[in-house]
């Protein structure tokens, strides 16, 4: 085979790539279950965590070299910065291009238009706001190799983002799972109209949604843009893949979501060795079209509404 | 809340109508300053922001916004009367156009206009009119047929008009590879509008069978998908650095010879071709959209399960809307790229797909009046505020205006500025719960 010479640092990386892609694709995911809509916007949410972190760091950081114990530290005020800017959006987008057509009971057409045209405004305006060029984060960490798997050196960022990935992730299943929140979320996406006349408030319950899929996504804006750096076009490429991922753990699926992030960031890797870097994202949206065209249901099918 | 004494005054405040609005007024109007104010600047994240709002500027938009509001407050209350007579004089005006006689007079006198037009405008002006306003009316012509008349949304439209732009360059000899035989020039254009129809068709058979936000997903992919082969095959289509050298375009059959110019003189002749097929395809779908291929396309719309079981195939009309669609832009796509004659794959990105979408949905979806004007009026007016070159507007920030757009269309007025009669209705009657007004549920579970 021809990826089995670079097989295992391949793999590390897809399974870096592909824990980033589930943050995203559980924002995809949660919101589908509530509201039965792809959220197009949901990539400029990712685009805010970017910068969110972004300026969180610049200010504590400034020129120093952090290291030790000042590192976890600073991950985690990162991270709590993009998530707070992801969710914000995500707050903002659910009460001015969602509600009001809600509100209404407009046309699905409607609600895809209105998020795309949030979409293209939000990314639009970042550029505006910020310059257009990449802004590098200053890291909070010094990257370097950890230790070796097969020969495959694991770097500490990878490290990073499989535990602050792992920790959400978990955060996340509990909080479905356990709440009432999560509860009400659940029944919601099982059936809107009996749910609030059991005394859940839908408005609520919506906007939390997506404010929760907007914790996750900015996180991921942030553990996505540390090596790359934050601009504002960073959100369309992951936004798409991770819908992939969405869709091929089963939309409204949680844990599907999840396993079809790692399944499609492990897959998209290992096609690098196997055709060439500049054909990644065809691998990826190719992946795409045949799932939804073979399988629209997905790998693991579409549980909107049972316990996570 | 608090349940047993009832709201208090404050909470009664807060969730008064009124309030709410004002509230809503005083945010647009904030959101409305940042996005005309200054740009940013590279590693000052805030200085935009301050720019916009903490200097006196700001005080204009806030009175803007009370002023607003207070319209929207007192229209309502005050004015029936006078909405009635307004209403009144509106209709004066339809029932006149609705009369045969001065609605050709009208088409006439427009026609005219168009051919006159261009003869007097400047040479930017004229490659604008052909460039900017001409190409891009006929793709809205054509998107809306597929959003408008289908209730489909495809985000990969411009996909085709890259199949278009290509197939003119290989059947013209410009790519790395060579046709198999020497094509007429002028029949460039079946050969190329057959492609993107195919294309489409090839498409669209199975994914017009999901759910309709899923082939808006998958057609965004697929015109991602295609603009990266096409620069990646370097070795088909000439890659990142484009193609250069494509023939324009020419008639040489039962001995009518004429060929449009190049440079700075194919203006005009490409301006009447373009004319000349915006008006085909004009009554082309008027005719289309009054057919049974329209009134299936209707009966989908509003309710697909009931045009199901009335023996209407949904899919054969979804997929027939589809490759229609995807033929007008294919066609664009040559007329584009043989006035041009230069290719390269940037200029076919996901954006444009958008812009067509965004003249379409604000001229009025399924009204071709709409389409038509919606999308002379944007790329016009985007132009005209370039070469104006005014102070607040800046070229880039042209998605920002777009995108917003879409967003208060959306909420404020959901069928377009012109909107189609029928299509209006529907989208009314959808939000009180009969029919959808668009083709997405399809595959849809119950709720």
């Amino acid at each position: 085979m021809c990826f089995t010479q670079n097989f295992w640092s391949l793999l590390i990386e897809g399974l870096a790539n592909g824990f980033i892609y589930a943050l995203i694709a559980l924002g995809y995911t949660l919101v589908y279950g509530v509201l039965r809509l792809i959220n197009f916007a949901h990539s400029e949410v990712f685009m805010s965590g970017a910068f969110g972190g972004l300026f969180v760091l610049q200010n504590l950081i400034g020129s120093r070299q952090p290291g030790g114990l000042t590192s976890v530290w600073l991950v985690a005020i990162g991270i709590a910065g993009a998530a707070a800017a992801g969710g914000a959006v995500a707050f903002l987008l659910e009460r001015v291009a969602y509600r009001p057509l809600r509100r209404r009971n407009a046309p699905r057409l409607a609600f895809l238009i209105s998020a795309i045209g949030a979409s293209y405004f939000l990314y639009n305006l970042a550029g505006k706001e910020f310059g257009r060029q990449a802004i590098n984060i200053p890291a909070p960490f010094t990257n370097g190799t950890v230790f070796t798997v097969f020969g495959a050196p694991v770097q500490t960022y990878y490290l990073v983002v499989a535990a602050v990935t792992i920790v959400l992730l978990v955060l996340l299943d509990r909080v479905v799972a356990k709440t009432r929140l999560g509860q009400g979320i659940r029944s919601v996406a099982q059936d809107a109209e009996t749910a609030s006349l059991m005394g859940v408030n839908i408005d609520r319950t919506i906007s939390l949604t997506f404010v929760i899929g907007g914790l996750l996504g900015g996180a991921a804006g942030f553990l996505y843009a540390l090596p790359v750096g934050a601009v504002f076009t960073i959100g369309f490429t992951p936004g798409l893949k991770a819908f992939t991922a969405a869709v091929l753990g089963g939309i409204g699926n949680v844990r599907g979501a999840m396993i079809g992030g790692l399944l499609l960031g492990v897959v998209e890797n290992l096609s690098v060795a196997c055709i060439s870097t500049s054909w990644r994202d065809v691998v990826a949206f190719g992946i795409l079209v045949i799932v939804l065209m073979f399988r629209p249901t997905g790998l693991f099918g579409e549980r909107l509404g049972r316990s996570a | 809340m608090s349940v047993h004494e009832g709201p208090s005054r404050l909470n009664r405040l807060r969730d008064s109508r009124d309030f709410r609005r004002l509230g809503a007024c005083v945010f647009g109007m904030l959101v409305l300053a940042l996005v005309t104010g200054p740009e940013g600047i590279q590693g000052n994240p805030t200085y935009g922001v301050i720019q916009s709002w903490l200097r006196p500027r700001v005080v204009g938009f806030l009175i803007a916004a009370v002023v607003l509001w207070a319209l929207m407050t007192f229209w309502g209350r005050l004015s029936g009367r006078i909405r009635a007579e307004v209403v009144e004089v509106a209709d004066v005006g339809r029932r006149l156009f609705e009369s045969r006689l001065p609605r050709f007079g009208t088409y006439l006198l427009l026609i005219v206009l168009a051919v006159l037009l261009p003869q007097i405008l400047s040479g930017t002006w004229q490659e604008i009119t052909v460039d900017q306003i001409g190409t891009y009316v006929l793709l809205a012509l054509g998107l809306n047929v597929v959003v408008g008349f289908a209730g489909l949304l495809d985000l990969g439209y411009i996909a085709f008009y890259l199949i278009g732009a290509y197939s003119t360059a290989y059947w013209s000899g410009a790519l790395p590879v060579q046709p198999p035989f020497d094509l007429n020039p002028f029949f460039i254009i079946p050969f190329a509008v057959l492609a993107a129809m195919l294309t489409g068709v090839i498409l669209g058979t199975p994914t017009l069978r999901l759910r309709g936000d899923y082939l808006a997903i998958v057609t965004l992919g697929f015109g991602e998908i295609i603009q990266i082969v096409a620069t990646n095959l370097q070795g088909v289509t000439g890659g990142a650095e484009g193609v250069i050298g494509i023939r324009h375009f020419s008639v040489n059959l039962f001995g009518v010879r004429y060929a449009w110019p190049v440079g700075a003189t194919a203006n005009l002749p490409y301006y009447y071709l373009l004319l000349g097929f915006v008006v085909v395809a004009l009554v082309i779908f008027h005719l289309l959209e009054h057919s049974r291929v329209g009134r299936a396309w209707t009966a989908i719309r509003e309710d697909e399960v009931a045009a199901a079981a009335c023996g209407i195939n949904p899919l054969k009309y979804k997929i027939m809307a589809f490759a229609i669609g995807a033929s007008t832009s294919g066609f664009a796509g040559v007329l584009f790229a043989s006035k041009i004659g230069f290719i390269d794959p940037t200029e076919f990105s996901v954006q444009m797909s958008i812009l067509v979408l965004i003249l379409v949905v604000f001229g009025g979806q399924g009204s071709l009046a709409g389409a038509l004007v919606g999308a002379a009026f944007i790329q016009w007016g985007q132009n005209f505020l370039r070469v104006l070159n005014v102070g607040w507007y800046n070229e880039q920030d042209l998605y920002v205006y777009l995108g917003g757009l879409l967003v208060v269309m959306m909420i404020f007025r959901p069928q377009g500025v012109l909107p189609s009669r029928r299509r209006s209705r529907e989208i009314g009657l959808a939000e009180h719960g009969i029919g959808t007004a668009d083709a997405m549920s399809a595959g849809e579970t119950a709720p």
